[in-house]
């Protein structure tokens, strides 16, 4: 199973100082947690796309094309790349760029986007985001399987014999998930071609949850992909740890209380009942994250939301030690204690897909 | 016969209420004008004050918790709806637009829903008129024609059309339209999701 971190890179200020941090040092600060991310055993980065103020990463493979100068061994991904707005002319491109710099060593999520308004900014209109979504997404997979791509859509200007350049890393293109957090057609996406769906269940209570990802499994199964167990699923999770569980929740309360997507609601205690929010020891963190095997089955990928609501990155940094040291090592042992035989213990990886593809050839050659 | 349930929705602030007195003697005679055409009836009844926290708490998270899930559960699954809702500043309330902000979008559609106001005086007459029947239009509801509007001298009493008199009339129609129709299933994206085929053409 892969954990790792995933940022939506906003600019908030510390409530509990008044202090903003510049661009600057957010997008330095960025670069720290995943540089420290893979520094504690980690598994996976993900940075969110965003076109408009508080949030800085505009341009996620420039940021991760860094990264991949800077680590090792850490999964580059986003969370999300908006495949409604990009033209997937653009993201067939970047992302195959990617994969060359960084050795493989990268997949994407695509979304549709926490804001109504980027759509209008790129041309596009809100009221074709599944369309946007189902059709770029058609040609990207094209664009990445075939070296000649002739087009003709509804969203972008046709194509004739078009070639994306570089092509994939080995012929293998980046493993896709399909994330949503409300719309079963996106499910329904990822179920059709097989890939990751990713639910960013860290807004939303169980239930959802559950009915989200049982509609990815049954319809992955329904479309041939493997039984409904060997579906690729991935998770959100937010987590404040301290040895502690009350100087957690006394620390993170004035975060909470104030943060653009969650202050001046409801209280912490309830928000944490219904949504996997977990503010605690790191036990509670364990037990939390082990809950939710109960609703969504096993997993492949975990990702915890840690740099947001204003934090100071030394406290980020504490958090992620955390994670590294005292958290994910047990979460790691158990759930592989749990996992039944067969079914898929991470999400499919450059390696794995370029050993499918020599395996389909070789398949192929024997018929 | 399968029993038919009623869901009403009572967004009076004040205990007691006159909303939700005329609620109550709504929902009686809604479960009477079934009875009385040979259909058992279930009324439930919703106030919405209980709820106005967490109806505050999903307009900022968008996700509606504990009780408050319970209560749109009860009104989505209803085969038919009562509203009722005092005036506020010439129009239905915040607290019950709020409640109706948070259903799904879907949730009244089809639906024979009964409107009814309250109001402090008599100049509200047609408050359920510009008000509250454009918005249930746009929600695809079934509105019945009567609606019920209360003022001072309704409570009073003596009035040429005594207000017992529209309450009947409203809860017949309702009940009419009821019992002509069969109980409309409730269509559930993740239960039946459109397959895939389909949004690849329409894209």
């Amino acid at each position: 199973m892969q954990f790792g971190v995933f940022s939506v890179g906003d600019v908030t200020p510390d409530p509990t100082t008044g202090r903003e941090p510049t661009e600057a040092e957010r997008i330095q600060a960025m670069l720290t947690v995943a540089r420290k991310a893979e520094e504690v055993g980690l598994d996976v980065f993900a940075t969110g796309e965003h076109h408009n103020p508080p949030f800085v990463p505009s341009s996620p493979t420039t940021l991760l094309g860094y990264l991949a100068g800077q680590t090792d061994r850490l999964l580059l991904s986003t969370a999300t790349t908006l495949i409604t707005t990009n033209d997937p002319v653009k993201i067939a491109e970047d992302y195959a760029m990617l994969q060359h710099l960084a050795g493989g060593r990268v997949d994407l999520m695509l979304g549709r986007g926490n804001t109504g308004p980027v759509y209008p900014w790129f041309g596009q209109d809100i009221r074709d985001g599944i369309a946007l979504a189902v059709s770029n997404y058609a040609l990207l997979r094209r664009l990445w399987r075939e070296e000649n791509v002739d087009w003709e859509g509804r969203f972008r200007t046709p194509l004739q014999a078009f070639t994306s350049t570089p092509r994939p890393l080995d012929g293998v293109p980046p493993f896709v998930w399909h994330a949503s957090i409300r719309s079963p057609e996106i499910a329904e996406q990822a179920a059709y071609y097989g890939d990751g769906f990713f639910h960013n269940n860290i807004f939303w209570p169980s239930e959802h949850v559950r009915r989200m990802v049982d509609l990815y499994r049954r319809r992955f199964e329904h479309y041939g992909h493997g039984p409904a167990d060997h579906a690729i699923v991935g998770l959100g999770g937010q987590v404040f740890i301290r040895t502690n569980s009350q100087d957690a929740i006394r620390e993170f309360r004035p975060y909470f209380d104030n943060a653009p997507v969650y202050g001046h609601g409801p209280s912490l205690e309830e928000y944490m009942a219904e949504t996997p929010l977990t503010v605690g020891s790191p036990q509670q963190v364990i037990d939390r994250t082990l809950g939710l095997r109960d609703v969504v089955g096993d997993y492949q990928r975990q990702l915890f939301l840690v740099d947001h609501a204003g934090l100071p990155l030394k406290t980020v940094l504490e958090q992620l030690d955390i994670l590294g040291e005292q958290v994910v090592p047990v979460l790691r042992t158990e759930f592989a204690a749990l996992r039944p035989a067969g079914v898929p213990e991470e999400p499919p990886t450059h390696g794995s897909l370029v050993a499918d593809a020599a395996a389909e050839l070789a398949a192929e050659a024997v018929r | 016969m399968t029993t038919r349930k009623i869901a009403v929705i009572a967004a009076g602030v004040s205990t007691p209420s006159s909303t939700r007195m005329l609620a109550d003697r709504l929902a009686a005679a809604v479960g009477e004008a079934l009875r009385s055409a040979g259909v058992p009836a279930q009324v439930e009844i919703i106030e919405l004050r209980e709820h106005a926290r967490a109806l505050a708490d999903a307009i900022v998270t968008g996700f509606p918790t504990g009780e408050l899930r319970d209560a749109i559960r009860t009104v989505t699954a209803a085969d038919a709806v009562v509203a009722v809702t005092p005036v506020f500043a010439a129009s239905y309330s915040g607290l019950f637009k709020t409640f109706v902000d948070v259903l799904e979008p879907d949730a009244l559609a089809g639906k024979p829903v009964l409107l009814a106001a309250t109001a402090g005086t008599a100049r509200h007459s047609l408050v359920i008129e510009h008000a509250m029947r454009p918005l249930f239009s746009y929600l695809r509801a079934l509105t019945v024609p009567t609606g019920v509007f209360a003022a001072p001298e309704d409570w009073a009493g003596g009035d040429a059309a005594p207000l017992s008199t529209r309450i009947d009339r409203a809860a017949r129609e309702l009940a009419d339209l009821m019992t002509s129709r069969a109980p409309a299933p409730v269509a559930d994206p993740f239960d039946d999701p459109t397959p895939f085929e389909n949004l690849l053409a329409d894209s």
